[in-house]
């Protein structure tokens, strides 16, 4: 028998713990583990674990410490900044099979939930109750709650009832050294809850979470407009904001997103349109038809072409079905598409969106558009067909130059898709040094091994050390 | 361009020259097809869900990863349901990706029991009718006397359900349609129409076929059973048996050319069904395949386009519509066959949940991978006792075996039939002392009332 190395004892006491299926181990398979959502980052990890409870996370996590070994938490792999690749030969904690919706309180209006449901399923359990979870992402289908927590995750709805900072009530954290830890429930103190959620994976591994639900709304009405040009979606948008309206969800949809959505499922773009407006009103009946009048006129008053109202439920879920499975259909137009996630002032949509084109034909790529316009939230994806690296190159350029122009115009690098591998050099084009050191103390603090979810989030620069050692003089 | 931590990526093994299908990576990795994948929701690992696989695929044909008894595994435990097919936003051809890499990893290690019933069941579905009539002959008289014998010993419920299963059918009885038979309406025919009578449905589903005719004939259509059909080639190709499936699927399609010219080429398995529009991928380059493969409709598709003459008698009963896969995801046939069955008189048609989840039967699959199967149909099986229907009907043979088998094995009282059977039922003209007839005297009494 050959001898084995200490990685290959750990992985053994992991089998031991979790029986031999719930370890893979092998190259090939490790393959389908290497990525996420997004096609630019890739990294094969050494082992993926399926734990199936907190004190399987914790075991895992605190033997990994043990062994200096590093980790990465994963749960649909649908993230699109590379947050869930394993690097520095890593370990993944699959946590898909932590699924269980652990309690629904249709009184106190909460949920407590294991990282691995999604998104979605947490709205189905509540709603026989008339309950809701109010987070939406695109990928809510198929996403968990775990990786909505570490990426702070938005969605259409977020324009009206915030992200999910917005609706964690509580967290059980496993710390990077396998302590298992409770945070929140209550509002004194440091506000924990608001430092994990967003933190990508970095403070620790999140096994338990308690989110507020929301009462299904009396009454919604989704509009749906067409524009002969994005700009006068633009204006428009603006002027639904300004008038004081805060519609449920506010959507903005380019003409190649449309093509890519008739090819998928049929959808119908008024003729000449360059633009699709989504709005979306919810709440009770009474001021519903005041608010949709104002909402309507204002459309129209901005050029609307054409004004198409889905009262019904059939209606409504053809139109969110589209736009949710549109970055999956831009699969019909191009072979790769690659998200950027830039957050500008609502009143730069029109010059941002300008130079969105401006980059994409200077480099001779196409772009397509789907995003949330009411809160300045750009989604600008890049399409291109070809996987040589000249290619990965110009589009990752790309989106690097849409993201410098976000900056420029007083925004920021990333909404709600996280910075990951990604975006972690360009932090530094947002942050000061000694804003960053900040941030890399604290990451110090609470992960002093740097083994949980290392090179995510904060440049590598010239070395994590060097920039703690800065945040260090910094502090004095 | 990967990250900076990333392995290099080289190809280390052997690429295998696929077609350009194979590796066209229009998947953009959404993961959309995750929560669609019923052996995602059984095994919850990504190597057995939809994306997963299309990445194992890719990495075995461009040589990064090594067909391991471990990876190939992954491709074999897919049920080709082509649920991903329906959920996927850009349009990914799974099912042929997935059957083109079986087809090129045909070779790749694999357990020997597999190999063997694979084999052994992929021949028998090849073999003349006259030689499978032989061979389920053979097998029901053994599964009666291991009954018999083993009658006063306690059994594992496997071997009771395939016992009691087995006493449900009669393979001496003569089968009602054979080859070269022809149908005519009265009048003048609306279509002329091969009839495909399926190589399990004509032994074990002979009765299907005898009502599909008769629909079809009441609808208008001249029926032709065509002489000399075979096998469609579905089960060979699913397997990775790709000249097999060939040479299957040329064989037939030769024999629809020698029946005269045919209108439409009937089948009513949804899994044939799928099979026969997929021609065009298994034989590329084939004009008369492809010519064949669109003339190519399902039964209930068929008669919904038609339209029957309304109904001779009511069929009281409360069922419920389980969408085959092969219908739903592979031929995109869902409102049709409610349709008809809502036009039944006296047929209650329950709701039932995720009517599109495969129940587990795909082809041999539960032969083949029996603990994932098992799965899949405990939770048709609760879903279905939850309705309070007191019929589920499926268009496909494997569906009803293997729902046949479950419902044995829960003890539930619920009966799997086709749903051309219940249709037929209410539509044909009972002779009497016709001992066949599929309802019973009270639903009968009830119907004529």
């Amino acid at each position: 028998m050959t001898p084995r190395d200490p990685l290959d004892r750990l992985l053994d006491s992991f089998a031991a713990r979790l029986g031999a299926e719930a370890v893979v181990r092998d190259a090939g398979r490790l393959h389908v583990y290497a990525g996420d959502g997004s096609p630019m980052h890739d990294a094969l990890p050494r082992a993926v674990v399926f734990p199936r409870d907190t004190a399987d996370v914790a075991a895992i996590v605190r033997a990994c410490a043990d062994a200096r070994v590093p980790f990465v938490a994963r749960g649909a792999g649908t993230g699109l900044s590379g947050g869930a690749t394993a690097l520095d030969g890593g370990i993944v904690l699959a946590l898909n099979r932590m699924d269980r919706v652990l309690a629904v309180d249709p009184v106190d209006r909460t949920a407590t939930l294991e990282p691995g449901v999604r998104n979605l399923a947490v709205s189905e359990a509540a709603a026989e109750h008339g309950l809701f979870y109010a987070p939406d992402p695109s990928s809510q289908a198929v996403c968990t709650v775990g990786g909505n927590v570490a990426h702070n995750s938005g969605g259409p709805h977020t324009l009206k009832h915030g992200v999910t900072v917005n609706h964690v009530l509580g967290l059980t954290l496993v710390q990077p050294d396998g302590h298992v830890v409770r945070v929140g429930d209550g509002a004194c103190g440091y506000d924990l809850l608001a430092l994990l959620t967003g933190s990508e994976g970095t403070l620790g591994i999140v096994t338990e979470v308690t989110v507020r639900l929301l009462r299904r709304p009396e009454t919604v009405v989704t509009l749906l407009a067409a524009f002969d040009s994005i700009e006068a979606a633009s204006e428009a948008t603006s002027a639904v904001i300004a008038a004081g309206i805060v519609p449920a969800a506010l959507e903005m949809l380019d003409a190649e997103v449309v093509t890519a959505l008739r090819a998928a499922f049929g959808f119908e773009f008024p003729g000449g349109a360059q633009a699709l407006l989504l709005v979306e009103c919810d709440g009770v009946l009474p001021g519903m038809d005041e608010e949709l009048a104002d909402v309507s006129t204002l459309l129209r008053e901005h050029g609307a072409l054409s004004l198409r109202a889905a009262h019904d439920d059939a209606e409504r879920a053809e139109i969110w079905t589209a736009r949710k499975k549109a970055f999956g259909a831009l699969g019909r137009i191009a072979r790769h598409y690659y998200t950027q996630d830039g957050v500008i002032p609502r009143t730069r949509l029109p010059e941002m969106l300008r130079r969105v084109r401006e980059v994409a034909a200077r480099r001779g790529l196409r772009v397509a558009n789907v995003f949330h316009a009411g809160d300045g939230n750009l989604h600008p994806c890049i399409l291109f067909d070809s996987d040589d690296d000249k290619t990965k190159r110009n589009v990752l350029e790309a989106g690097a130059e849409i993201l410098r122009h976000c900056v420029e115009l007083g925004g920021s690098l990333t909404g709600e898709h996280g910075v990951g591998v990604e975006k972690r050099e360009w932090m530094s084009t947002l942050y000061a040094p000694d804003d960053l050191a900040v941030m890399a103390r604290l990451r110090d603090a609470l992960d002093p091994s740097g083994l949980c979810n290392p090179k995510k989030v904060l440049p590598l620069g010239a070395g994590c050390g060097e920039l703690s050692a800065l945040g260090r003089r910094a502090a004095l | 361009m990967s990250a900076p931590d990333a392995p290099p990526a080289h190809a280390t093994h052997a690429a295998r020259p696929l077609s350009d299908a194979l590796l066209d990576p229009s998947c953009v990795h959404c993961g959309f097809c995750l929560p669609a994948c019923p052996t995602y929701s059984v095994l919850q690992t990504e190597m057995d869900s939809p994306r997963g696989r299309l990445q194992l695929i890719e990495g075995l044909g461009t040589g990064r990863i090594e067909p391991t008894p471990q990876v190939v595994a992954h491709l074999d435990a897919c049920l080709l349901c082509r649920a991903c097919e329906t959920a996927c936003p850009s349009g990914v051809a799974f099912g042929e990706r997935m059957e083109d890499a079986r087809a090129a990893w045909h070779d790749a290690p694999r357990p020997l029991g597999r190999r063997l019933v694979e084999r052994m069941l992929t021949r028998v579905v090849a073999a003349p009718p006259f030689v499978q009539r032989m061979l389920l002959g053979v097998g029901a008289r053994l599964l009666a006397l291991g009954d018999g014998l083993a009658a006063p010993f306690p059994l594992p419920a496997r071997v009771r359900t395939a016992f009691a299963l087995a006493r449900q059918f009669d393979p001496r009885r003569e089968p009602e349609l054979v080859e070269g038979f022809v149908a005519m309406p009265r009048g003048r025919a609306r279509l002329r129409v091969g009839l495909l009578l399926g190589c399990v449905q004509r032994h074990l589903f002979d009765d299907v076929n005898a009502a599909t005719a008769r629909l079809l004939v009441r609808a208008g259509c001249e029926v032709v059973i065509v002489r000399g059909q075979g096998c469609c080639g579905a089960l060979a190709s699913h397997a990775g048996q790709r000249e097999s499936a060939r040479s299957l699927a040329r064989k037939l399609v030769a024999a629809c050319d020698a029946a005269g010219p045919l209108d439409r080429i009937v089948s009513n398995a949804a899994g044939c069904g799928a099979a026969l529009h997929g021609y065009p991928h298994l034989l590329p380059d084939d004009a008369e395949a492809a010519d064949f493969a669109a003339r190519t409709v399902d039964a209930l598709e068929l008669l919904d386009e038609l339209g029957l003459p309304p109904a001779r008698r009511a069929v009281p009963r409360r069922a419920v519509y389980h969408d085959a896969c092969h219908h739903a995801h592979a031929q995109g046939l869902r409102a049709a066959p409610r349709r008809l069955l809502e036009a039944i008189p006296g047929l209650e048609l329950l709701p039932l949940p995720d009517s599109e989840r495969c129940c587990g039967s795909a082809g041999i699959y539960n032969l083949l991978e029996p603990r994932t199967a098992d799965a899949l149909l405990d939770d048709k099986l609760s879903r279905l006792h939850a309705t309070g229907a007191d019929t589920v009907l499926a268009a496909n043979p494997g569906c009803l075996l293997h729902l046949r088998a479950g419902l044995l094995r829960a003890r539930l009282p619920i009966e799997a039939l086709h749903p051309l059977l219940l249709l037929d039922a209410a539509h044909r003209v009972l002779l009497d002392d016709e001992g066949e007839a599929l309802l019973d005297a009270d639903h009968a009494e009830d119907a004529s009332a």
